[in-house]
């Protein structure tokens, strides 16, 4: 018999209903809604007290209507007062109302309380169930206020029925989301914990999804569900296809509650114990097994389900990312559903592939894979699809293979689809930037892109470009000579043009001497594409004409006589007549000198970060890419910068960058070893950068060691005189360091004959592209406040260096594992016939390697959640030092280096913070929770790290910043 | 968790809707909009997952979908859902239907909205699900009915009779035959092209 048999709706509603679906038209139908809801009102306010059933069938008109689309703004009293009918049909159309069309700021929700405080405590099963109901759908915080109490009770009473249970754990669980402070589990965490194991599928179907929640929050006092979630997963996984009965769907036995068990296991880090480690092992083991067994049955619900389990028990895999043999399983597995004949197969192996590539055990395995993915990206019907390939593709790139991947991508970009093709822009340029060995390459890909996809390309796309080409002097030259070129096609995107007048202007001069590409053939070209362009770019070239003024005198009459025509001097565009107008009279005006000082070369761009990685991380939100970029810069550290080092034992490197030739970058780091009387200990650091090389050191020529030593002006002593041990680091050089934990720049160290300023930046990929690393370039001022004379090694400056002038040098420095030691600066130099020595910690703490990591509160919690071992984590309370200025305090985090989450901390009032340290040898996430306390000028200080030392470091540091 | 669950058929007429997340009613009816413009212009045989819609929270969710003739069932949820699970839960929901309405077909859902919001009660609450077995569903939903007979024996009996005679003058009311839904049966006329069962279905586009 069917549950419900068609003959016993209300007849009333039926004629209403059939009523609407006739009208013709629009108009018809809210005419028809209109005289029903006047008819509604009028029954509703009328004098006759109307009885239960009218009511019932008022209210189901309500809800069709509104289910139309039209908004219902009565007929809430009277559902409210259904509520407290004892007649189920009545009640239950009171809650549907409530449920469907309050919401929770509701004025009725006193009311409604009132009722479902009466159902609650009703013992009739079928009521609490439809209270309960009512509370998870509205989940307002007075319900919260009124329940949170009530609900645990009745979750964990020995004597309520199972169905109510079910109810109450998700209903729990929604006021846990609404109102987490007013849900206290406390006493009850253990018994919520143990309806993992209660006898009802339903029951832990339910209440694994509260649990799961509560464990993303606080996985400590959840702890013990990862062992009783090993066992019920491992039952099942292991039982026959007909033992769950009910709960086997299609031959799978409670794919649902498996997939929810998986997902709960995801919250923590692999166990620790080893019997549930192993049992854990076996399950995950079984079910990829079971995946290459033949299918129980054809349907596609039975390998649907299957496969459901399978997919999550490879995220599991790939969470824990410490079982080799399991996640080249896994990926072997995903390879075979690459090429399976189902598309949401395919969809989802594409996926979970993406996650995968990030595995340093899995990123070559899943390499193997290229040829498919690529083929994907051509042949799938399915847009979803075929952007998951991208997404891959995208994921699995590398050095080794980026320029068969951007080619791919190139090519796709003529067909794809409109929806995404932004997006594969953004992606091919950043891959193109990160992994470009030569510039011309770069340079080439970019122009294909505006050429292929011009209108996708955004401003950012054709800025970086116009960027590195600035920065790079060596792709200048090259970068004019292919964009002249792609701008003698008939024609071009008008993004090419922008760049192309942009560049000429720059670097025109470069390829002036070819007679192909004369000044005047190259200004007549830009010309040309004048007329077709919108106003900015008109701007553009206008500028680009100015520049090509100074550039080749010969042009100046032919552009004066553009600039003085009508249609520039008189443009109704007030930009485009102010720009002629004005470099109409400077060309006329100005000498050369003048014309040649305003209109230099652009100066290099400050390097930052990359305004199209900024960009894509806007379009796919926070969060989503910081991860993927980070599992990048994971791959990358191994393999850069890969030159043997002499100091590679050190835990940093530095290196030379004052020269602009590729080839001298590498200034010898020398360690500590030779300099026996090193007043450090054997293990620390020593970075003497300024401390010259031995009695090897010549006064000219090129030297590898560089070095910087100072000796008397009148001596002209060889520099071997000036060889010796460095001083012991200053006695204040400990607080010295900590002026600049929070801070780049400023002066590190002050006395009457010198001074020393600093000036780090992190060098990110611009310019350098290849490089992901975050080096920190030094640039150390010395101020000479007395004549002293110096002798530079390190590079070709003048040696005679006059009182008060600057001596600048450049560190480069990059972080190859984690230390707590800081570097020692050695200067030394001769002043009045003395030596002078002096050391000096190099203010280069750990987290000056920090690279900020937005990420949403979600995923902030659930890291730091993973990192939840004892040893993880370092704590301090602490007196605040400074004024507790919430502007200040945000300042100084930042320029801790790591990213300053908004919104992320329940309390408005607490700092949270996150960052990869990224070093050579591993990056190590770092999480940092600052509370301030007004009232006892206190702070307390959290910092969860996957490394414990580091964490430890920087909970010393920070906490003498604030 | 789940965001909402809504149901419309292949012209975009909503025939269920049920959001977990509170927006306020343009939202939601632009939502529903939305979702079927973006569900409705895939071709059979692609996948069954899709971004979400901008208005829904974009592609940090999904929209998990599948086509039954006339309907469209489409569950949008956050990433903490595994799709193909999610897709069983969408059959079990259809299956539950088509036992609880003998051969479902969209117009027991278009006159009978309140059960089909119970049946659905009984599967998900507040965003998370309650039950995935269908014998326990149908178990709870019979209860009901039973309750709402009992009640109505008593109560219900009179006004069950004065609508079964004014049924009675009112030929039109169930063969009302929409353009939109030519493909519908007509209640009380089984001779019509009926439905094709559904757990019967070939492909579950």
């Amino acid at each position: 018999m069917p549950a419900v048999s068609k003959g016993d709706g209300m007849r009333g509603l039926a004629v209403f209903i059939s009523d609407i679906r006739n009208c013709k038209s629009k108009e018809a139908e809210i005419k028809r809604i209109n005289k029903e809801l006047a008819n509604i009102r009028s029954k509703f306010k009328g004098d006759k007290a109307l009885d239960g059933y009218s009511k019932k069938k008022y209210v189901c008109k309500l809800l069709f209507i509104f289910l139309l689309g039209h908004d219902i703004d009565f007929g809430h009293m009277e559902a409210v007062n259904l509520l407290s009918s004892n007649k189920y049909t009545e009640k239950q159309i009171g809650y549907l109302f409530i449920s469907v069309l309050v919401n929770s700021n509701s004025e009725l929700i006193r009311l409604i309380n009132n009722a479902i405080k009466n159902d609650l405590s009703s013992r009739n099963p079928t009521f609490m169930c439809l209270a309960l109901h009512c509370i998870a759908n509205v989940g307002s915080r007075e319900m919260a206020e009124a329940f949170a109490g009530e609900i645990p009770r009745i979750l964990v009473a020995g004597d309520t029925m199972d169905s109510v249970k079910q109810s109450a754990a998700l209903c729990l669980l929604r006021l846990y989301k609404t109102s987490p402070d007013l849900v206290l589990m406390g006493e009850w965490t253990s018994r919520v914990v143990h309806l993992l194991n209660d006898q009802h599928m339903g029951v832990v179907t339910a209440a694994i999804s509260l649990i799961t929640c509560l464990s993303q929050k606080n996985p400590d006092e959840f702890k013990t569900c990862v062992s009783l979630a090993v066992s019920r997963l491992s039952r099942i996984v292991s039982s026959a296809s007909t033992d769950l009965q009910d709960y086997t769907y299609y031959f799978v036995p409670a794919p649902w509650l498996s997939c929810k068990l998986l997902r709960l296991l995801q919250c923590y880090p692999p166990p620790e114990d080893g019997a549930v480690k192993g049992r854990l092992v076996e399950c995950l083991e079984t079910i990829l097994n079971k995946a290459q067994e033949p299918p129980k049955s054809k349907k596609v619900q039975h390998s649907n389900a299957k496969n459901a389990i399978l997919f999550e028990a490879i995220a599991l895999i790939i969470h824990y990312d410490s079982e080799p043999n399991l996640l080249v399983r896994a990926c072997n597995q995903l390879g075979q559903f690459l090429q399976h004949r189902e598309t949401n197969l395919r969809y989802l192996a594409l996926e979970s592939m993406c996650t995968l590539a990030s595995s340093e055990f899995s990123h070559e395995a899943v390499k193997t894979h290229i040829e498919t993915v690529i083929n994907a990206l051509k042949t799938e019907r399915d847009v979803s699809v075929r952007q998951r390939a991208a997404d891959l593709l995208y994921a699995m790139c590398d050095r080794s293979n980026a320029k068969q991947i951007v080619a791919e991508m190139l090519s796709y970009l003529e067909t794809a689809d409109y929806s995404i093709r932004e997006e594969m822009v953004l992606k091919v340029a950043i891959l193109a930037e990160k992994y470009a060995v030569d510039y011309s390459w770069y340079v080439d890909t970019i122009l294909n892109l505006i050429r292929i996809a011009g209108d996708y390309v955004s401003e950012e796309v054709w800025y970086r470009v116009i960027q590195i080409v600035i920065n790079r002097d060596d792709v200048q030259g090259y970068a004019a000579k292919t964009v002249f070129e792609a701008l003698q096609a008939p024609a071009c995107h008008e993004n090419m043009v922008k760049v192309g007048g942009y560049i000429l202007g720059e670097f025109g001069n470069l390829i002036a001497g070819d007679p192909r590409s004369s000044p005047l053939v190259q200004f007549n070209l830009l010309h040309s594409k004048f007329h077709l362009c919108s106003v900015p770019t008109r701007a553009l070239l206008l500028s680009a004409y100015i520049k090509f003024i100074n550039l080749f005198p010969e042009t100046k009459s032919t552009i004066q006589e553009v600039l003085r025509c009508d249609s520039q001097i008189r443009n109704s565009d007030v930009e485009l007549q102010q720009r002629a107008v004005e470099y109409l009279k400077l060309s006329s005006i100005a000498s050369t000198d003048v014309l040649a000082t305003v209109l230099e070369e652009m100066p290099p761009f400050p390097e930052r970060e990359s305004s199209i990685l900024a960009k894509l991380k806007k379009k796919k939100g926070p969060g989503a890419v910081s991860a993927g970029e980070l599992e990048e810069g994971k791959r990358e550290g191994g393999e850069v910068n890969g030159a043997e080092r002499p100091g590679d034992n050190a835990a940093i490197a530095a290196s030379n960058a004052s020269t602009p030739s590729p080839s001298a970058d590498l200034l010898g780091l020398r360690s500590a070893a030779p300099v026996s009387a090193a007043p450090v200990s054997a293990g620390s650091l020593l970075v003497d950068v300024f401390s010259e090389a031995g009695p090897a050191a010549s006064t000219a020529g090129v030297n590898d060691d560089g070095f910087l030593s100072c000796s008397s002006a009148l001596s002209s002593a060889p520099p071997s005189v000036v060889s010796e041990d460095p001083a012991p680091p200053l006695p204040e050089s400990d607080e010295l360091l900590n002026k600049f934990v929070c801070k780049n720049n400023g002066v590190l160290f002050e006395n009457q004959l010198l001074q020393i300023g600093i000036k780090s930046e992190y060098r990110q990929n611009l310019g350098k592209l290849p490089n992901t690393l975050r080096n920190i370039v030094l640039l150390i001022f010395i101020a000479l406040l007395n004549e002293i004379l110096l002798n530079v090694q390190l590079k070709p400056v003048d040696p005679l260096v006059e009182g008060g002038a600057q001596v600048q040098q450049v560190i480069n420095i990059e972080c190859l594992s984690d230390f707590s030691d800081a570097p020692l600066l050695n200067i030394k130099f001769r002043y009045g016939g003395a030596l002078q020595n002096l050391s000096l910690k190099l203010p280069v703490t750990i987290n000056k390697f920090f690279q900020p990591t937005e990420m949403s509160s979600h995923d902030f919690f659930q890291r730091w959640k993973q990192l939840s071992q004892p040893q993880q984590e370092a704590q301090k309370i602490f007196k605040a030092n400074h004024p507790m200025d919430t502007e200040v305090l945000k300042a100084k985090l930042l320029g801790l280096g790591t990213a300053l989450l908004d919104n992320v901390d329940p309390n408005p009032e607490n700092f949270v913070c996150a960052g990869v340290i990224q070093t050579k040898a591993q990056q190590i996430g770092c999480l940092l929770r600052l509370e301030p306390n007004a009232q006892a000028q206190m702070y307390r200080l959290t910092l969860r790290s996957s490394k414990d030392t580091v964490a430890k470091r920087l909970c010393e540091l920070l906490s003498e910043q604030f | 968790m789940i965001k909402a669950i809504l149901i419309f058929n292949n012209h975009g007429k909503p025939r269920l809707s049920k959001f977990y997340e509170h927006y306020n009613e343009d939202i939601e009816q632009q939502i529903i909009r939305e979702t079927f413009h973006l569900v409705s212009k895939r071709d059979e045989n692609v996948c069954n997952f899709l971004e979400g819609g901008l208005l829904i929270g974009g592609s940090d969710n999904k929209l998990i979908y599948r086509h039954y003739a006339t309907l469209y069932f489409v569950f949008c949820v956050d990433s903490a859902e595994s799709e193909l699970g999610i897709l069983d839960l969408i059959q079990v929901f259809v299956e539950t239907l088509d036992k609880c309405f003998e051969n479902v077909c969209e117009l027991d859902l278009i006159f009978h909205v309140d059960k089909v919001h119970h049946i659905l009660a009984e599967m998900v609450m507040g965003g998370m699900v309650l039950e995935t077995n269908m014998n326990e569903i149908i178990t709870q939903v019979d209860a009901q009915v039973k309750m709402e007979r009992s009640e109505a024996g008593i109560a219900g009996a009179p006004a069950r009779a004065v609508s079964a005679v004014k049924n009675m003058n009112l030929p039109e009311m169930p063969k009302n035959i929409n353009i939109g839904d030519i493909s519908i049966k007509v209640p009380n006329l089984p001779n019509l092209p009926n439905l094709p069962n559904l757990p019967n279905l070939p492909s579950f586009k």
